[in-house]
């Protein structure tokens, strides 16, 4: 792939496949993650979740339990050090479940109402597991539902756009020539990482220094220095490498407890979550109900594009799933409305999930997109393309580019899809009825202010150091090719040194900005640092450091419509009697900026499909309406792909660079799951000629629905 | 007097023998990440469902988390920390490390040591539940992608590498195939990226 764009062209480690830097590290077991660092007198935390949905603790009976050989304290909200929880942090106020033991209500299942530490993790564990909690128990309501009695339509905020509406809905359905009319569901779904949450906090020098799993250390210093009430430089958070975030790796309450442990012990306090406990302290995808209504001429030129998508919470905390937002970038319509309402239950607060709004929007209006193509007869990729639009369909902004079609066009080529022949339900081979199916996929491109500092040492390499994240994305690799080229050296010259807060602010990985971000405040610190080499002169023996801030340059970007595009595709085989549907191929072709690592980043595109796959066919977590907590919280009951689950997955993409940003970059993190569920779904209505509108596609809703006969109407 | 809670055991990890005082509640895993320091070797759930714990226990793979240290004495146990030898990484290392059959890095290991068996468990003809015909006349199956599929099932990957893992289970099996991505056609190719 050759892109030429920004300020990168004459070196080449951008745009050509490197493997991580940290590779080796992590074939050989050698990548410390958060509870892989040894320290001395360590001290193992066990947290105690509230059994009950709703109530408030009677007692805690730590006697007992502080009897037992080990146990050093058991902290509860009789006794735990205070905090402030009611403070705005950078993504918005906390959700009140890290401010842990700090009075005794108990507003859901699963919220943490104790900590024991012990000397060891077998004492700790056993002693959590003896200890007797004691409740006053409240009536629950966990049941989630379509307009549900309660739901509310939310206050517009910085990070939220509750509704949009322009044209008469009415009157445009009814000159309509063509009506789609659907609800769809998707059900409640875990990040569950595979490393789990893990924090180590101690005291030392007068600094609180924590060892965590997290998604950005300046962020979770940032946030623990407003909890504790302490100066921000006196917090070091570092989390060099990370098992997966998601979105799940923010402060959750695993870091507040190690802290608050630390504190009064006078030791270094581990805190790890169990899988189960993943279940609720960490926040998970809200479950959606979503209506999606579409009206077209009968060439299937929209007139009407109205998507009301609803999303649970909880009693503690508004979050909002932002599923309609993606109507407002993909297609515009004469009438064109969009909504987010929500509903508070007696639940642990659902926060973001890769793609949040995206992944379970796309999959509603993706779908009701294929249905009205299959009502206007009209072949998915050309209704799709008599509805691009030349501007924001809601903002009326410039798109800063939109290569959508041109993924349609690259994917149709390369799936195959030229050779389908529209009708469902005609394709069988043996027991299994054969289908295909597309869909539209589309991120926000953005940036946010980050800092960076780069040293020209003086062996002749270079050093960064920069509070990034890698999460697994390859970042930290694509800023060392980055780096690289800008300074014009091979990689192997730049060592770059990420997840520390003493680096100073960065964006997080999060919301597909993370390399975008960071990738800005390292081209920018090397241009300067640059212009001082140029001056000549010895490097003295600390090295030649300059410091970047981006924050001027990224408050200057022009207001445009920046967004990745792409285009997936999906073959599946249905057993109609057996109930299984199985994915026999995804093709993904994406826009989405240029390409640091086509190595990494085609991981990423995968990556995401596979979630795609996943939250087609498999994941789903199910709550018990009686107990209000989760039915088999682990990860048999909770089944997402495993290998036997996941195909032949390609990706691949066009050229799109971003003409405002120094590298070209948009960001990848997201885009590889949104469309991807949807191009699954409308692939089995192509096998059996049955809508599948709620996810996952189970068995039983396959075999309950079975195969319409074509042939018979 | 109360009877003891712990035994002194000796491991054999990695050809080298550790004799250590252990609380009987401990797991291997446990022992190998907290009291041996071999962290390579990861906890993704404790409850044998993930396969992250993944290990070799006289050269077959077990998950660590659902074995208890002391029953683990006189066997001989490889971690992904004893799988390269003289700084030369076996050929599963880096085949994950090449094809980039990882994200995150949490389930490697682990996939790796899995990896590792599965690879000799085909070779010595174990069929699997995707082997089309399993009478010992039939000989041994060829390690297909659906049949690597199958036996990696155990190690799940939350990143969703699972593409690239079975092409690095398939490179490595076969280390003198031709290069990246013409591996194995029944696997897919790599694939590259293309003008607009």
């Amino acid at each position: 792939m050759t892109t030429t764009t920004g300020t990168l062209t004459t070196a080449g480690s951008v745009g050509s496949a490197h493997v991580r830097v940290e590779g080796r590290a992590k074939v050989t077991g050698a990548a410390r993650y958060a509870a892989d660092l040894p320290f001395a007198e360590l001290a193992h935390g066990w947290m105690v979740l509230s059994t009950v949905a709703r109530g408030r603790v009677r007692s805690v009976e730590s006697a007992p339990v502080l009897a037992m050989p080990g146990v050093l304290t058991v902290l509860h909200h009789g006794n735990a050090p205070r905090v402030d929880g009611d403070y705005v942090g950078t993504l918005g106020r906390p959700d009140p479940i890290v401010a842990c033991f700090q009075d005794d209500h108990i507003p859901c299942a699963g919220w943490p109402v104790a900590l024991v530490v012990a000397q060891t993790p077998e004492q700790a564990r056993e002693a959590a597991e003896a200890l007797a909690v004691r409740y006053d128990e409240e009536s629950h309501d966990v049941a989630f539902y379509a307009g549900r009695p309660g739901t509310y339509t939310p206050e517009n905020s910085p990070m939220l756009q509750a509704e949009t509406l322009k044209g008469d809905l009415e009157a445009e359905l009814a000159a309509s020539a063509v009506v789609v009319d659907a609800e769809y569901t998707t059900p409640q779904e875990h990040h569950h990482t595979l490393e789990p949450h893990a924090a180590t906090a101690r005291w030392e020098d007068g600094r609180l220094e924590v060892v965590d799993s997290n998604q950005g250390s300046m962020w979770v210093a940032d946030e623990l220095a407003k909890l504790f009430s302490l100066d921000p430089a006196s917090v070091r958070v570092r989390s060099e490498h990370v098992g997966g975030g998601f979105g799940s790796k923010g402060v959750r309450p695993h870091q507040v407890c190690a802290v608050m442990a630390a504190t009064v012990l006078h030791r270094p306090v581990r805190v790890v979550l169990t899988r189960r406990q993943m279940f609720t302290a960490v926040g998970y995808r809200s479950p959606t109900a979503q209506r999606v209504r579409l009206g077209a001429d009968a060439d299937g030129r929209l007139r009407v594009l109205d998507h009301q998508a609803q999303n649970l919470t909880s009693r503690v905390y508004e979050f909002v799933e932002q599923s309609a937002s993606i109507g407002r970038v993909m297609y515009d319509a004469d009438a064109h409305h969009t909504v987010h309402r929500v509903v508070p239950l007696d639940v642990a607060t659902p926060t973001w999930m890769r793609a949040p709004g995206e992944a379970p929007g796309s999959f509603a209006l993706e779908s009701a997109l294929d249905e009205l193509a299959e009502k206007c007869g009209v072949d998915p990729i050309v209704l799709r393309s008599r509805n691009e639009p030349v501007s924001g369909p809601v903002s009326g902004l410039p798109f800063s580019s939109r290569n959508v079609l041109a993924c349609f066009r690259e994917g149709a080529r390369r799936f195959g899809w030229a050779d389908r022949d529209p009708r469902p339900g005609l394709r069988r081979e043996g027991r299994w009825l054969l289908g295909t199916g597309t869909a539209a996929a589309t991120y926000p491109s953005g940036a946010a202010p980050s800092t960076a500092a780069v040293t020209a040492e003086a062996d002749g390499t270079f050093t960064v150091r920069i509070a990034a994240a890698d999460i697994g994305t390859g970042a930290r690799t694509a800023l060392t090719l980055i780096a690289a080229d800008a300074l014009e050296v091979r990689p192997d010259r730049v060592r770059v040194r990420i997840a520390d807060s003493d680096f100073g602010p960065a964006m997080i990985a999060g919301g597909s900005m993370g390399t975008r971000s960071w990738g800005w405040a390292v081209m920018t610190a090397v241009d300067e640092l640059q212009g001082q080499l140029a001056l000549g002169g010895d490097i003295p023996p600390e090295g030649i450091t300059v410091r970047s801030d981006t924050s001027a340059a990224v408050a200057a970007l022009a207001a445009k419509e920046r967004h990745s595009f792409g285009a997936q595709f999906a073959e599946v085989a249905v057993d109609t009697s057996s109930g299984e549907v199985r994915v026999r191929r995804m093709l993904g072709i994406f826009a989405a900026g240029r390409i640091v690592n086509p190595l990494t980043a085609r991981s990423q595109f995968v990556g995401g499909m596979t979630w795609g796959i996943s939250m087609a066919l498999h994941e789903e977590a199910v709550r018990d309406q009686a107990s209000g907590s989760h039915v088999s919280a682990d990860l048999a009951g909770y089944h997402f792909a495993a290998n036997a689950d996941v195909p032949l997955v390609e990706a691949d993409w066009v050229d799109d660079p971003d003409a405002d940003d120094p590298v070209g970059i948009k960001g990848i993190g997201e885009i590889g799951i949104v469309g991807a569920a949807a191009a699954i779904a409308n692939a089995v209505w192509h096998a059996t000629g049955v809508r599948h509108r709620h996810l996952p596609i189970r068995p039983d809703r396959v075999l309950l629905s079975g195969s319409r006969d074509i042939a018979s109407g | 007097m109360a009877p003891s809670t712990s035994s002194a055991i000796t491991l054999t990890v990695n050809g080298e023998k550790h004799t250590l005082p252990v609380d009987h509640r401990t797991t291997l895993l446990d022992a190998l990440r907290d009291r041996l320091d071999l962290t390579g070797t990861k906890k993704g759930c404790d409850q044998g469902q993930c396969g992250a714990c993944t290990v070799l226990i006289d050269g077959r793979r077990a998950v660590s988390c659902l074995q208890l240290a002391v029953a683990a004495e006189g066997r001989e146990i490889t971690t992904i920390e004893g799988v390269a030898q003289d700084g030369q990484l076996h050929p599963v290392q880096q085949a994950f490390l090449d094809l980039d059959g990882y994200q995150c890095g949490y389930c490697t290991p682990g996939q790796i040591c899995s990896a590792i068996a599965v690879i000799q468990e085909h070779a010595a003809g174990w069929p699997s539940a995707a082997t089309a015909d399993v009478r010992p006349a039939a000989g041994v199956p060829a390690l297909t992608a659906d049949e690597i599929r199958e036996r990696m099932s155990g190690n799940l990957c939350r990143c969703g590498a699972y593409v690239s893992i079975v092409r690095a289970v398939a490179r490595a099996a076969e280390p003198a195939q031709a290069p990246p991505g013409t591996a194995d056609a029944s696997v897919g190719p790599a694939g590259s990226g293309v003008a607009a």
